[in-house]
């Protein structure tokens, strides 16, 4: 069965969703999440959604359960590269993703995750963003 | 309506005289359009009618005959829309050839009063029906005249400026509809990611009014550049519109406002680590020099 890969990177895990998302997809993957991170202990989820062109309510409620279960478990989530479109679609959905930070590409989101997640040290980037 | 054919052709030149001696000066409008060039317009038309009336009668205008007729007068009224003429006006135009038409019906058939009639009441409703059809090519040239400047003024009024490396600028010009909010958004969306920028400016000291509305567009674009990870900070907020704001209600609280560009943006570069420092002392002023010298 065709899977979303969770990848570790140390104490973090990266998703880079690079197909479309279709229902089951996405109830996998939210399987997938909570057990990784309470298997390895991770403390920073990055979803990279750049490949993501379609978004329906549901994805977009997907996400959004996604980050909430990863904070209830003790990992920080940040969506990256969402494409302009999915962002104009979620928001007249009214789907303002409350809990769920974001940044523009993977690069910024590590930062962001590197900067606020306790135990990783800083990225060698010559900015730090602040929240 | 063979009788009106025969007196409008036997009676051109002396209509069209008359037709131009009449004109009022609504219709004249020396300011607008030249004498030659109204003589030689309504010469143009007359005969047009005149043929019109001959090949297809005066009952139906869609006849191939009153084609001549039809498209020079949809030419003269885009025309004159454009030179900014009124809708009255050019109807008027047209309508003031009823006088001098029924002048030279009355002249010739005055023996019948039954064929006076009738053809007098051909002659008014043909005269009526070329108004229309005047009046209708004016309004849709004038339509056609205001979706262009619609389409332009939205594709000029949406520039997207970047300020810095990682900051944008957005000043909004002109009040903020619903299909303009798309190009807007748009827009910024696509620029955020083109440029990789961070921080994104709104300044909305062209926007005239803020309404609920108007509000909740901005707050739409706003969370959307939020969901691709940019963050937004709107300036710009005159008095006026800071207290239209409260007064309706308007939660801006989870946005960054800001009075002035300037403000926001020392803002977006402190944010993203940066500061403006002034490389040499503030230049002296010759008065403040004068004072010095007097210490001395």
């Amino acid at each position: 069965m065709e899977r979303i890969p969770v990848l570790r990177m140390g104490s973090l895990l990266l998703i880079t969703i690079q197909v479309d998302m279709h229902d089951k997809l996405a109830l996998q993957l939210q399987d997938d999440v909570t057990e990784r991170i309470s298997e390895w202990g991770s403390t920073g989820v990055l979803i990279d959604i750049s490949s993501l062109e379609i978004v329906d309510s549901f994805i977009g409620r997907m996400l959004g359960n996604i980050a909430a279960m990863s904070s209830v478990l003790g990992a920080d989530t940040v969506v990256v590269g969402m494409q302009p479109a999915v962002a104009i679609t979620l928001v007249e959905l009214g789907m303002s993703l409350p809990g769920v930070r974001t940044a523009l590409s993977v690069e910024a989101g590590m930062e962001l995750l590197f900067g606020t997640v306790p135990g990783t040290q800083s990225g060698p980037g010559d900015e730090h963003p602040q929240s | 309506m063979n009788e009106l054919a025969e007196v409008v052709s036997k009676n051109q030149s002396q209509i069209l005289v008359d037709w131009i001696r009449d004109m009022g000066s609504s219709v004249q409008r020396p300011d607008k359009i030249g004498k030659e060039q109204l003589e030689e317009q309504c010469r143009m038309l007359l005969s047009s009618v005149v043929e019109g009336i001959r090949v297809s009668g005066a009952a139906d205008l869609k006849d191939a005959g009153w084609n001549g007729a039809r498209e020079f007068l949809e030419e003269i009224s885009a025309s004159r829309a454009r030179q900014g003429f009124s809708a009255g006006e050019v109807a008027t135009f047209v309508l003031s050839l009823k006088r001098p038409v029924f002048t030279s019906i009355r002249r010739e058939l005055s023996q019948s009063q039954d064929k006076l009639f009738e053809t007098i009441w051909v002659a008014t409703e043909l005269l009526d029906r070329l108004a229309l059809v005047t009046t209708d090519a004016f309004m849709t040239a004038r339509e056609e005249l205001i979706s262009r400047q619609q389409q332009e003024l939205l594709e000029l009024s949406t520039p997207v400026v970047k300020l810095w490396d990682g900051i944008l600028a957005l000043p909004i010009i002109g009040t903020l509809d619903s299909a303009r909010t798309q190009v807007v958004m748009e827009s910024l969306l696509q620029t955020v990611v083109a440029t990789n920028s961070k921080y994104a400016i709104i300044d909305i000291t062209g926007v005239p009014t803020v309404d609920t509305l108007v509000a909740q567009h901005l707050l739409k674009t706003i969370t959307a550049a939020r969901l691709m990870g940019a963050e937004c900070i709107i300036s710009g907020i005159r008095p006026q519109i800071a207290q239209t704001i409260v007064h309706l209600g308007i939660n801006l609280e989870d946005v960054i406002t800001k009075a002035k560009l300037s403000d926001a943006f020392a803002l977006a570069l402190q944010k993203s680590g940066r500061k403006v420092v002034r490389e040499t002392a503030a230049p002296v002023s010759p008065i403040s020099s004068l004072f010095a010298k007097r210490e001395e």
